[in-house]
């Protein structure tokens, strides 16, 4: 009967959104009278999950499963599923859980809802906040099947600190070859950057910038920030600055504590991707721009005074805050 | 080789979103449908494979006859065949089950479907489809190369990107980045003419249950006015995102 949490790893550490995902689990557990089963593959100490609501973590160390394999994961978790009686998986929306979800959903007969950003209406009755139309609406989803998948949107629902402890155990799924079918040939990631999937802060630039030589200052400020950075459509259409940056409807979309527009004058497609940010703020010469109407915070202004210069006050501010 | 992209029938980007009969229904009122801009990438890199492979390219929509219009432009664009299935679908699986049923049917090769449609941002129809056809996937899909048998795929990933091999058929979440903006292509007057007279064969669907429903709908609370500093004050900014916002 339990909640089952798949939770992720990078480079030895438990990503803070799959934290989330098991204060999430421990919510739903608690609605249903029940405990969380955690997932991990290839952990060492997972005693980290206790704290966040998981009572028991079944550990999954298999060297096949070194590189992510959608496929491979979600007969692994499929079978956890199994194991437990589980009626609700939940996960995160990184790009890898959004990946193997709806295979799972398929293999566990489940219907799957992502984005979502509430608990349960009830218990009885399984309806779930998500967001839809870009973050223009929000649906109010019911899950009609027996067991039910739920990818929990980043920052919606926080970290909720839990007394307990997790009791661990290992568990070797049956893998099959079919499971191996599609195979990783080589990982083109940056190291020791902030992703935007991962990022509490996001630094982000638009068409104002002029150029992709100016984009220094925007890195400068991510670095005082430890932010990711990003920019608008326009800037990665014309190749200032990669696809990978590129948030917005047709691109990534922000979740972050604060994001930082600079340069970006905030067309709806624009505003729709970044919208689930917490706080925003507008660093824009023209008053008129519409990012106005959608930020917490604004500076009109030149940006190329302002952002070295609003650079320079947050590392006094860090140094005297560390 | 056989391609089949499939092709969602959503508002237009700048589309203002309402609703009627008390929040349980979109507005289409005054709004204008587009092809889905992840599927359009994937119609686009098919085109690619058609001019360059001799693949032929069918479209498939899930939906109403007022999405013919959409299917339309799909084959002004290029594609060989539409297909619509003659259902509206009110869940992503009820989606994929007729995909499903059309691709088995036709025995496609390679079956291209955007990452998630812009309306209801379900992500899971090309997964599930994968899922039900025991087909290979690749999510997140940045670039797509075809030799014979063997596909190698570029996907997004948090960070970065990967490139992986497998065998067709193979089912792809499609993204920006599959072809670049500037490849995406405005039917001409030509295109337009011989769409009218390509075939576009309506289908029954088969049965499928919605596994779930949005019961519905509502708009994020109205924001609040934007708190303006001045720009020759900007520890003020820093002091109202340290105490205020507790951001920093």
């Amino acid at each position: 009967m339990s909640v089952l949490v798949y939770i992720e790893s990078e480079e030895g550490k438990f990503k803070k959104a799959s934290l989330e995902v098991a204060s999430y689990a421990k919510g739903v557990a608690n609605m249903l009278g029940t405990t969380v089963t955690a997932a991990t593959f290839n952990a060492e100490d997972v005693s980290e999950l206790g704290t966040y609501g998981v009572d028991k973590v079944l550990k999954i160390n298999n060297s096949k499963l070194k590189d992510f394999n959608a496929e491979a994961y979600a007969d692994a978790l499929k079978q956890a599923a199994d194991k437990e009686g589980t009626k609700v998986v939940v996960l995160s929306q990184s790009a890898n859980s959004k990946y193997l979800a709806p295979l799972l959903a398929v293999h566990l007969n489940a219907g799957y809802a992502s984005n979502v950003v509430s608990l349960p209406e009830s218990a009885t009755s399984f309806v779930v906040k998500r967001t839809a139309f870009t973050n223009k609406a929000f649906s109010f989803t019911n899950i009609s099947t027996d067991i039910k998948v739920v990818g929990i949107s980043k920052n919606a629902f926080g970290l909720k600190e839990a007394q307990g402890a997790a009791t661990a155990e290992d568990f070797s799924p049956n893998l099959s070859e079919e499971d191996f079918s599609v195979n990783v040939v080589s990982v083109d990631k940056a190291k020791d950057k902030v992703t935007i999937a991962d990022a509490e802060i996001v630094v982000s630039g638009g068409r104002g910038l002029k150029g992709p030589e100016n984009w220094g200052m925007i890195e400068d400020l991510a670095e005082t920030l430890g932010a990711a950075t990003a920019c608008s459509k326009p800037v990665s259409d014309m190749g200032w600055r990669p696809h990978s940056e590129h948030v917005g409807q047709t691109g990534k979309p922000v979740a972050s504590n604060l994001y930082i527009a600079i340069g970006i004058s905030g067309a709806i497609q624009h505003l729709a991707g970044i919208n689930s940010s917490k706080v925003k703020v507008v660093i824009n010469n023209d008053a008129e721009a519409p990012f106005f109407k959608a930020a917490d915070y604004g500076v009109v202004g030149d940006a190329f005074e302002i952002v070295p210069k609003l650079n320079e006050k947050l590392k006094e501010f860090k140094a005297k805050n560390a | 080789m056989k391609i089949l992209v499939c092709i969602s029938h959503v508002p237009d980007t700048t589309s203002k979103i309402n609703f009627t009969d008390n929040n349980t229904q979109f507005d289409t009122n005054g709004v204008q449908f587009v092809i889905n801009p992840n599927d359009e990438f994937g119609l686009t890199r098919a085109m690619w494979f058609k001019e360059k492979q001799g693949a032929s390219v069918d479209v498939v929509n899930v939906g109403g006859a007022e999405t013919e219009p959409t299917l339309r432009k799909a084959l002004a664009i290029g594609a060989d065949n539409a297909i619509r299935v003659n259902t509206q679908a009110t869940d992503g699986f009820q989606v994929a089950k007729q995909l499903a049923n059309v691709a088995k049917e036709g025995g496609y090769d390679l079956i291209i479907a955007g990452r998630e449609s812009i309306d209801y941002n379900g992500g899971m129809v090309p997964g599930m489809l994968a899922a039900l056809l025991n087909a290979n996937f690749v999510n997140t899909c940045i670039g797509l190369e075809v030799d014979g048998a063997e596909a190698k795929a570029v996907r997004e990933i948090d960070g970065g990107k990967e490139t992986v091999s497998a065998k067709l058929p193979l089912v792809i979440g499609g993204q920006k980045g599959l072809v670049e903006e500037s490849d995406l292509r405005i039917p001409n007057m030509r295109g337009i003419m011989m769409a009218r007279k390509k075939p576009l064969n309506v289908v029954e669907p088969v049965e499928a249950t919605a596994q779930t429903t949005a019961e519905k709908f509502e708009k994020p609370a109205p924001k609040g006015a934007v708190k303006l500093v001045d720009p020759d004050n900007l520890d003020e900014l820093i002091q109202l995102l340290h105490t205020e916002a507790k951001v920093i």
